[in-house]
Order: structure tokens, then C-alpha cells, then sequence
């Protein structure tokens, strides 16, 4: 069972994330980024991580997603213009990317000692987790909530017009 | 016992696709022309690492390494506002949003 719905999912991850490559409009590639996100929720249920699935489908692919395929079509964004890009890019930075999946791969292949995942083993329940984030991390904790506070203060002073008028501001 | 309930996957193969993902991000940003877009492809690399995040916490059985996760998405989040508030204005202030012609700090 964990076998079939590793390689199900994978597979559903992986060509979401090809798709959204290839698409050459905005919209498509947001929505096969929501198939890649909700299949990595799946995973992490597959490995036990159960807060993080919920928080993955509720955080990733609602709030985040939402608020790109908002602006996509907020701005109406039409059909990119497919273009060389810079030669540093195509000098530089495949054959960095090549290198640095050869590197990945061999090391993960040559890694001893790494486990097996299996259903219903090693489950993290949302107690545990949050356990440690209440007691040990609660600084960082609340550090986040300053940051994300400050997040929405910077968004609503970027997105405002420059004229001040004032009715326009809520659109983030 | 069912033999499907059984069945394994080795770990590696999560941490190969975690990689896999990341290089399909980086391929991304490198190709993709719209500012939306490289963006997105910037949130599909943040996703690769946080899979390999969990795979490293299920195989050391340890939930630091789940709440790291959980303050990468914390921090996705935050970044995903102001980084789209910011593109918001740039395409007021250009109104393109392909990257070749938003070039004023190119060198």
C-alpha cells in the first residue's frame, strides 16, 4: 500500500512540477504548483508528519496559492514571451544544476544507514509537536508571529499607491 | 499479516525526489520569462527541502526537524506577501511582468 501510494503521489508531484515548466500562462503553472503542493501532503501523511499535511494543504495550497493565482489574475498576466534569458543563465546555471543533482543523487545513493519508511510506523502526533513548540521553541515561536506582522505591514505599504490615496489600500 | 500493509519504500527515494523537485524549481527560475512565475518556481524549491526535512525527521524519529518545517512554511508565507506586494508594484510602476524588460539594474 505504501509502496503504491509513494509511487501514485511521486508520480502526480513530478508532473505537476514538469507542467508547470512547460505551461507558458501563469494560471496553469499556479494550478499544477496546487497539484504538486496537495501530493507532497500526502507524502508527508505517508511519512508521518500529520500536522504538517493539514498544515501543508491549508497554508501551501490554500493561503499561498490563493494569493498567487489572486495576483495572476489581479494583474492579468497573459501568455509569457519565451526568451533565450542571459547567458550567465544558460553558461552557468544548467550545468550547475546538472552538477548539483549528480552530487545529490550519488550521495543519497551511497548514504548507509538510511531506514525505510512503512505505514502506520513512526507517526508524529500533533501533541508531541507541538509539545516541543510550546516548551522549547516558544521564542522563535512568537518571533514568527513579529515577522508575519511585519510581513503584512511591508505588503500593505508596497501595494498602496504612491498618490496616498487611501481607498486603494487593502488589496494584499 | 497483508502483505500490502508490508511494503516499504526506502527513504532515499523520498530524499531523490526532494532533489529532483529542487532542480526542477532551480530549471524554473532559470527559464520561465514571467516574474510570477519564478517566483513560483522559487516556492517549489522551498517544497523540495521541506520533503527532505520530513524524510530526515522519520528517519531520526525527531520533531525538531518537523517544526523546522513548520516555520519554513511560516516563513513561505511572509514572503509570499511581500514578494507579490512587490510585484504588484513593479507592474504598476512598468506594467510588464516579463523579466527582460525589467532590467534597470542590469549592469
Amino acid at each position: 500500500m505504501h509502496l503504491i501510494l509513494f509511487l501514485v503521489f511521486a508520480g502526480i508531484c513530478l508532473a505537476g512540477a514538469i507542467n508547470l515548466l512547460l505551461q507558458s500562462h501563469p494560471i496553469n503553472s499556479a494550478l499544477s504548483l496546487i497539484v504538486v503542493m496537495t501530493s507532497l501532503a500526502v507524502l508527508y501523511l505517508l511519512l508521518g508528519a500529520e500536522f504538517l499535511a493539514a498544515a501543508q494543504v491549508i497554508v501551501y495550497a490554500g493561503a499561498i496559492m490563493v494569493l498567487f493565482t489572486f495576483v495572476v489574475m489581479l494583474l492579468n498576466a497573459g501568455r509569457e514571451e519565451r526568451t533565450l534569458g542571459s547567458r550567465a543563465a544558460r553558461a552557468v546555471g544548467f550545468p550547475a544544476v546538472t552538477a548539483i543533482l549528480a552530487v545529490i543523487a550519488t550521495v543519497i545513493l551511497h548514504a548507509q544507514g538510511l531506514g525505510v519508511a512503512r505505514l502506520s510506523e513512526g507517526i508524529t502526533s500533533t501533541e508531541e509537536l507541538s509539545a516541543v513548540l510550546f516548551t522549547k521553541l516558544l521564542l522563535p515561536f512568537e518571533v514568527t508571529s513579529v515577522l508575519i506582522l511585519i510581513a503584512i505591514l511591508g505588503a500593505v505599504a508596497l501595494a498602496r499607491h504612491e498618490d496616498g490615496s487611501a481607498e486603494r489600500t487593502g488589496e494584499e | 499479516m497483508n502483505p500490502l500493509l508490508t511494503q516499504e519504500v526506502p527513504l532515499s527515494w523520498y530524499l531523490l525526489l526532494s532533489a529532483v523537485l529542487f532542480s526542477l524549481g532551480v530549471v524554473g527560475f532559470l527559464i520561465k520569462r514571467n516574474l510570477i512565475t519564478v517566483f513560483m518556481s522559487i516556492e517549489l524549491m522551498l517544497n523540495g527541502v521541506n520533503l527532505s526535512f520530513v524524510t530526515f525527521a522519520h528517519q531520526w524519529h525527531a520533531v525538531k526537524g518537523q517544526i523546522f518545517v513548520f516555520f519554513v512554511m511560516m516563513v513561505a508565507a511572509a514572503e509570499a506577501s511581500v514578494g507579490l506586494a512587490i510585484i504588484i508594484a513593479v507592474f504598476r510602476a512598468r506594467a510588464t511582468l516579463a523579466v527582460d524588460r525589467i532590467d534597470r539594474m542590469k549592469l
